[in-house]
């Protein structure tokens, strides 16, 4: 007897639930308004079903509860009803997979005049390169990877000289233009996926896979790793920024060629955007800015928190002038000479309780500078230790 | 035959009994317990994970190694150590005898060995929780290269740990699976037609039918990454750079392990699954005094689940990379699946129809199931459709989707199907009153939890993430949101430990049983002892005259005839002609 009741309060709980929800679909920001129409057509099939049966169900259990005198009827089977019921399923069925299947069949064939833009990712941080004026990406190759060749493009290819390559978090894309997005990986498994453009693929160390999709609205998206791909998984942030023509292509100027990033041998432009720092003007609290950004951009924050918050790697809240213990015993005040030898060699000295993950990223000096003097700015805490005043 | 002889003098001393038993009835119990209590620790770990995402940063000692840690041993345990071996291991061993009318499972020693394997499986798994560096943080799908790299959780010591385990547990599921099998199609009794046997040993004699399939893949693979990780192998290892530094890797598939995983994973989702559709149809049937309705169509659904369940598995993989085209065949194929499926469905909800329905605790939850499988099984149909999975894929629409359909539904049954049987097994009824509570806290609590989970995973969260921190597109009502899924986790696991409290409780002190409590027509209830004794039908073995689903039957005496009841008794199956037109 309660459990028609139950039955039928969570019937009305679940449609009620449905339409107070505050949670639905981001709002759409690429052409694939179809996959949403799929999405509503399957809702409302289905949902048809979940009502249907789970009143039924509750009428049935309380229509014939037991009661002392009644027996239940005998009718072990009834071949035409369960035909029916067989046939209704299938076409109900196909109802659902047609439109599906149409939509996919759009999905797997990219058009022509795509533009291409390559994604690449790394634990925990993201890449990009657009093919240059020549229209076309050289080739790649993970023995190609190096401190100043972080795509592992091939540095004997033609065609990939003039390739547009963008290291850091934040990538723009021209307005109402499709992209085919061309996705490597180089350690493991990862999926580039910004929820309002629906469309994603997972990246695939060995291989290159891709999808394509048309921005259609204006507007800054986060971009998430959706496949597990260890510890700093849930902090591999990036952004989209969808601008018009106009803007992207000034922004795609500003950005270094591959041949340019091999051309300044010893330090690469590696930092991406604004992050770079210019070394002469920096004091202060420009020095801290440039540090922040850079921290964002190489991808120090998936694994270092600034909130105290525990992480991967130590937080760097309180961190500068406290004293880590090292894994052998030995320990260290944290001052710029600490942070300069754990940034440029991390598996030197580990720190107690941390294990050997941190990739060791190109760096250079002025770089170092900022990065340290963002990590002292967040080093006032109840931590820090009188010789910390340097 | 040997067991024949047995049958009146079965071993006397203690450890020949309980710990060396080669009685399939204790291999059961012994089954079940390591399950439930292994059981228990994944329901621990899934409540530190909601510690976590209910109440991100209030708990310092879960960082997001241990969290990653939680997460993978919560589902493999789960999937495999509990569900795997509980429906098969457990139900299996003491139902397949005792519904066939078999003296004992045909190789008695093979299925005492296979326990004893599947402990030592056990042993290995939770083991890892001590070695340096900890278990496992990969996910329970163990996806390479991220598995065997720095960067995951232990990808030491741990990962070869539960990589040996499951080749442990996969042997120890190959003995019995071969048990299971051979005792359902060489030692059935007299008059026990395959088309007389009751749908739960079909549902689990076609589950182990699909785990001696499946498991091989899941063997070779688990062996393969331990090359890989041990001596430098590259099944499944392309040429990489992992954080800095390049690997000697070269050259091989990170998405053959996918589908080698998957070809197991699928069927392994039925698995669960079949067992847990047949033991509903008996309990649906016997509770509500009724004949399970059509029931040749019944097997002929489980059949060609069983079958298809073999070809759907890359609807896992729709987003993986592969080539992309094969997305049309496993949708399609994976959407026909929804039809022998939805008729099971159908014909649980007729049998309920004009029934006499008896709200018991084991009724209570078969309804429930029903009530819980069709939103899992409705939401398969988001998932299983390629183009609307794409945006769904790896968000929490999925943890979701498979927590509702092969987590709470099969738990369900298992609930279902313990306080059905426990009476047989123990000679005690399981305490009412606590089973009653016990229900509705899991069913609404399960229900709490889960059914938000849809509309979070629309909006785009992904699953596997520490932490939610500053995402621009989830809104602070989705933390709030976790934050009460959280708080329905621990109630529905505190309620769990009223269900143990039950088993315990009731072995002593619970209402005496009698042989028959339920009024059920099935061979289990028949036997000559309640608990039945080693042999389990005292010098003749029962002859059987009809089928197990001779409920309410007109002008029968009773409202239900046993199966070896003599046959002028009636209530005989329904004659083949009438339906082969349909089902052939």
């Amino acid at each position: 007897m309660a459990i028609a009741i139950a039955l039928v309060v969570l019937v009305v709980a679940s449609v009620l639930f449905h339409f107070l929800s505050p949670w639905w679909a981001t709002p759409l920001a690429s052409n694939w308004k179809q996959m949403d129409d799929t999405l509503t057509i399957t809702l409302v099939i289905t949902g048809l079903f979940f009502v249907v049966i789970n009143l039924l169900v509750g009428f049935i259990v309380w229509r014939y509860r037991h009661r002392d005198g009644h027996r239940a009827a005998y009718q072990p089977e009834n071949p035409t009803m369960e035909l029916w019921l067989v046939v209704l399923t299938a076409v109900g069925i196909m109802a659902l997979l047609a439109p599906g299947l149409i939509v996919y069949a759009d999905y797997v064939r990219p058009p022509r005049d795509a533009m291409v833009m390559e994604v690449v990712g790394q634990q925990w941080q993201w890449a990009f390169r657009f093919p240059g004026k020549s229209g076309r990406l050289g080739t790649s190759d993970a023995r190609f990877v190096t401190a100043s060749n972080p795509l592992g493009l091939n540095p004997d290819d033609p065609h990939g000289q003039d390739n547009v390559i963008v290291v850091g978090p934040e990538v723009h894309l021209p307005l109402n233009r499709p992209i085919k997005v061309l996705l490597r990986s180089k350690d493991v498994l990862h999926d580039f996926y910004v929820p309002p453009i629906r469309a994603r693929m997972n990246m695939v160390p060995g291989m290159v896979t891709s999808f394509w999709f048309t921005p259609t609205q204006v507007g800054k998206f986060d971009i998430l790793c959706a496949q597990l791909c260890g510890v700093g998984h849930y902090n591999m942030r990036g952004h989209v920024v969808v601008e018009n023509q106009a803007a992207f292509d000034a922004w795609l100027a500003k950005q270094p060629t591959f041949a340019l990033t091999m051309a300044k041998t010893a330090p690469p432009m590696a930092a991406g955007t604004a992050a770079t720092p210019e070394t002469s003007a920096a004091s202060g609290a420009d020095l801290v800015e440039q540090g922040r950004a850079l921290a964002q951009s190489k991808g120090c924050v998936a694994c270092h928190s600034v909130d105290g918050k525990p992480g991967v790697g130590p937080t760097w809240k309180g961190l500068f002038g406290s004293t880590q213990t090292f894994a052998d015993g030995s320990s260290a005040p944290v001052d710029d000479a600490f942070l300069k030898t754990e940034i440029s060699d991390p598996h030197a000295r580990l720190v107690k309780g941390f294990g050997p993950l941190m990739p060791q990223l190109p760096v250079t000096d002025a770089e170092l500078a900022a990065l340290s003097a963002y990590i002292r700015s967040l080093g006032t805490g109840a931590a820090a230790t009188p010789q910390a005043g340097k | 035959m040997a067991y024949a002889d047995d049958a009146h003098h079965g071993p006397q001393s203690f450890w020949t009994r309980y710990v060396w038993s080669q009685d399939h009835k204790v291999i059961a119990v012994q089954y079940t317990i390591i399950a439930i209590l292994v059981g228990l620790v994944g329901v621990a770990l899934s409540n530190l994970m909601r510690l976590q995402l209910g109440f991100p940063g209030k708990f310092d000692f879960i960082d997001a190694n241990r969290y990653y840690q939680f997460v993978t041993m919560h589902g493999m345990i789960m999937v495999i150590y509990l569900l795997t071996a509980l429906f098969l291991g457990g139900f299996g061993n003491y139902l397949i005898p005792l519904m066939v009318g078999a003296r004992d499972m045909v190789f008695p020693f093979l299925n005492m060995l296979s326990f004893w394997v599947y402990f030592l499986s056990v042993i290995v798994l939770l083991s890892s929780f001590f070695v340096p560096g900890g278990p496992t943080g990969a996910g329970w799908t163990l996806y390479p290269p991220q598995a065997i790299l720095p960067g995951t959780p232990g990808y030491d010591w741990g990962i070869i740990l539960m990589l040996v385990s499951l080749v442990i547990f996969i042997v120890a599921a190959t003995m019995g699976g071969l048990n299971y099998v051979t005792t359902v199609l060489q030692a059935r009794t007299e008059g026990m037609t395959l088309l007389r046997m009751p749908l739960a040993v079909w549902g689990i004699f076609m589950a182990t039918i699909l785990a001696l399939l499946a498991f091989p893949a899941l063997f070779v693979s688990g062996v393969m990454m331990l090359l890989d990780r041990t001596l430098g192998t590259s099944f499944f290892m392309p040429a990489m750079v992992s954080m800095g530094q390049q690997l000697d890797y070269k050259g091989g598939s990170p998405l053959l392990f996918q589908h080698l995983f998957w070809f197991f994973g699928h069927p392994e989702v039925y698995i669960v699954a079949l067992p847990a559709f047949g033991i509903v149809s008996d309990l649906v049937s016997v509770h509500s005094r009724k004949s399970i309705f059509g029931y040749r169509t019944m097997v002929w659904a489980i059949l060609a689940i069983g079958v298809l369940s073999m070809v759907v598995w890359a609807h896992h993989m729709f987003v993986s990379g592969m080539n992309p085209y094969f997305g049309f065949f496993f949708a399609t194929t994976t959407l026909i699946i929804a039809v022998p499926t939805a008729i099971k469905v159908y014909n649980w909800v007729i049998t309920l129809w004009r029934g006499d329905i008896h709200f018991t605790v084991p009724m209570l939850f078969a309804i429930a199931f029903i009530s819980t499988f069709v939103i899992g099984g409705l939401t398969g149909l988001f998932l299983g459709n390629v183009s609307v999975d794409i945006p769904l894929s790896n968000t929490y629409f999925v943890v979701a989707h498979f927590h509702m359909v092969m987590g709470v539904s099969p738990i369900l049954v298992v609930f279902g199907g313990i306080y059905h049987w426990y009476p047989k097994v123990t000679g005690r009824m399981l305490n009412d009153t606590l089973g009653q509570v016990h229900f509705w806290i899991t069913f609404i609590g399960t229900y709490a939890i889960f059914f938000p989970m849809h509309y979070l995973g629309v909006l785009g969260m992904p699953r596997r993430y520490y932490a939610y921190d500053n995402y621009s597109f989830i809104p602070e009502s989705a933390h709030t949101m976790n934050m009460y899924i959280s708080i329905a986790a621990f109630v529905v696991a505190a309620a769990q430990l009223l269900f143990v409290f039950n088993l315990a409780w009731s072995l002593r002190r619970g209402r005496a049983a009698g042989s028959n409590p339920w009024r059920a027509a099935s061979l289990e209830w028949q036997t000559p002892q309640t608990p039945p004794e080693h042999g389990n039908w005292g010098p003749h073995l029962p002859v059987v005259y009809r089928w197990a689903y001779a409920y309410s039957v007109p002008d029968a005496p009773e409202d239900f005839i046993a199966q070896n009841a003599p046959p002028e008794a009636g209530g005989h199956e329904p004659e083949p002609h009438a339906s082969q037109g349909v089902v052939a």
